[in-house]
């Protein structure tokens, strides 16, 4: 058995959650929230924290310097700067137009990065 | 060079884009947003996070793709706007001067004018902090344009002054970026900021916010090299004693943000002192008539939603003016407010002119958990609504039905109850 702390972002109350998971991993209870939504925010939050990343990555040839992207799907918490580190190596020629597909399968997430903004080539 | 325009909107971010496509679509042909920047979008190019449009779009969007849905509307409804303009005033007869690179000083008469500069950011010369005046000291919004617009990386070695949301996103901007953000210092013993970003920006890379704290002393002569940060008193005094100092080469500030409001001041536009905007009726407009107001420029939003929303309205409301369909104000009714109320948008509201629903937005100036607002119409109660939690950081608001109001009623008055 172990307890987890985490502060619910649902809404300004921010709860003060304690997550008991079992040796399995699954979640037992969660204590401390005010409403169902801290629940289901605690047992998503133990077990399987997501995260949207966004950023920006160089551009070549375009009427803006950097062109910002996100991930195209929530990715494990645990991965991100595995996804920073995939956009530090990179550039794109211009013409981008937003929804373009970047990069797929960024570090193996399944996640594509996708841009996020239009850039026009000059 | 001078022409006339039905309608001159002044500033091209999510404000000026939203009054522009609301009075087009209320049938205001011959108008024209004037930006100063070379694109559309204000501060929204810059918010590269996502978490906006919820309200509006049912769907997470970051700021540059919420811009581009209004950009596009823009474009799709061929509304002139004309970039890199920087407007330098307005006269009593509804003439903007502007001026611009190409062009040189241009003026255009308007009947109408929509107000739409949106805010900026508290800057540090304001905030009193004794020390030095190095390199190395940036507005959070600042920083937010040299990382994603320009990819310049301010600095390594980061403390950040507020809690602000722009502060607190920046937090996690840097990091990524390869910075160490060593502290977040909030001088109020709550964060402005949301919770959700103060979870996701600093609690996931384990940053700690320090609440009721304060840099009280700033090091180095040419580049910042440290500042002192201590614990503040209920009087907001530093506490002797509990002095840090913290090692860094930038300061970043998210310590507010205030409406931009030199032109309304200059052209005559009675400004509150509480919200730093201009007090407006229930058409959003200003002391001077055909001049309205929406967005940052009013009051400082939290959500761009709401923004869109209000200023929807205000292109509306300018439309309905220019094409005389408004009725002459009858009797405006100030808002009163009293308990945590700090203010409220529209100041007053004429029943024969408001629309069936109106939304009155307000903020508070504390925390109130599981407090009521009370709403009463010449001393009776009309609305008690709980809530779990109220902060000042998240702007409330309520729905005032015009049934409930007529041409006899004398008073309106908002109030917070404690549980």
């Amino acid at each position: 058995m172990e307890i987890r702390h985490f502060t619910c972002i649902n809404c300004p109350m921010g709860c003060p959650l304690s997550v008991t998971i079992d040796d399995q991993g699954q979640v037992v209870e969660v204590q401390g929230n005010t409403c169902p939504k801290g629940d289901a925010y605690g047992q998503s939050e133990a077990v399987h924290p997501l995260r949207i990343v966004t950023s920006v990555v160089p551009v070549l040839h375009g009427d803006l310097l950097m062109v910002s992207c996100k991930t195209s799907q929530p990715i494990p918490k645990e991965k991100m700067f595995d996804v920073i580190q995939a956009l530090k190596s990179v550039r794109f020629e211009a013409p981008i137009h937003i929804g373009d597909v970047l990069i797929e399968n960024v570090a193996n997430t399944s996640a594509s990065i996708i841009a996020t903004k239009e850039v026009q080539r000059i | 060079m001078e022409n006339n325009k039905q309608l001159v909107i002044i500033g091209g971010g999510p404000a000026g884009l939203a009054a522009a496509i609301g009075a087009k679509q209320a049938g205001i042909d011959d108008l024209l947003i004037l930006e100063r920047d070379h694109c559309l979008g204000g501060i929204l190019n810059q918010c590269i996070h996502n978490g906006f449009g919820l309200h509006t779009f049912g769907e997470e969007l970051t700021g540059p793709e919420y811009a581009w849905r209004y950009i596009q509307q823009v474009k799709d409804l061929e509304i002139p706007y004309q970039l890199d303009s920087m407007v330098l005033d307005i006269s009593e007869d509804k003439t903007i001067r502007y001026v611009n690179a190409t062009q040189g000083v241009c003026q255009v008469h308007a009947q109408a004018i929509i107000l739409a500069m949106g805010c900026r950011e508290r800057p540090f010369g304001s905030l009193s902090i004794p020390g030095y005046r190095p390199a190395g000291i940036y507005s959070a919004g600042t920083a937010q344009k040299l990382v994603n617009i320009d990819g310049y990386m301010p600095g390594k070695e980061v403390v950040i002054l507020g809690s602000g949301d722009i502060g607190l996103i920046m937090a996690r901007r840097m990091t990524f970026e390869g910075a160490h953000v060593h502290t977040v210092a909030e001088r109020l013993p709550y964060s402005g900021g949301l919770k959700r970003n103060i979870v996701q920006c600093l609690d996931d890379f384990n940053i700690p916010l320090q609440l009721s704290h304060t840099v009280v002393d700033v090091h180095g002569k040419d580049r910042i090299e440290s500042v002192t940060i201590a614990q503040v008193n209920a009087n907001n005094l530093p506490i002797a004693g509990t002095e840090q100092e913290y090692p860094c080469d930038t300061l970043l500030l998210s310590c507010g943000l205030i409406p931009e409001n030199e032109l309304s001041a200059k052209a005559g536009i009675q400004l509150s002192k509480i919200t730093n905007g201009p007090i407006v009726n229930e058409l959003l407009e200003t002391n001077k008539e055909g001049v309205f107001a929406c967005g940052n420029v009013l009051h400082v939003h939290d959500l761009v939603d709401f923004v869109s929303q209000e200023a929807t309205k205000a292109g509306q409301n300018a439309a309905q003016y220019i094409l005389n369909h408004l009725p002459e104000t009858q009797h405006e009714i100030p808002i009163e407010t009293s308990g945590l109320i700090r203010y409220t948008v529209p100041f007053s509201i004429d029943p024969s002119r408001m629309d069936d629903k109106q939304v009155i937005r307000f903020r508070l100036g504390n925390v109130l958990k599981n407090g009521y607002v009370n709403v009463y119409i010449d001393d009776k109660r009309i609305i008690h609504q709980k809530k779990m939690i109220r902060t000042p950081g998240e702007m409330e608001s309520i729905v005032l039905k015009r049934e409930w109001l007529s041409d006899a009623t004398q008073s309106i008055r908002i109030e917070t109850e404690v549980a």
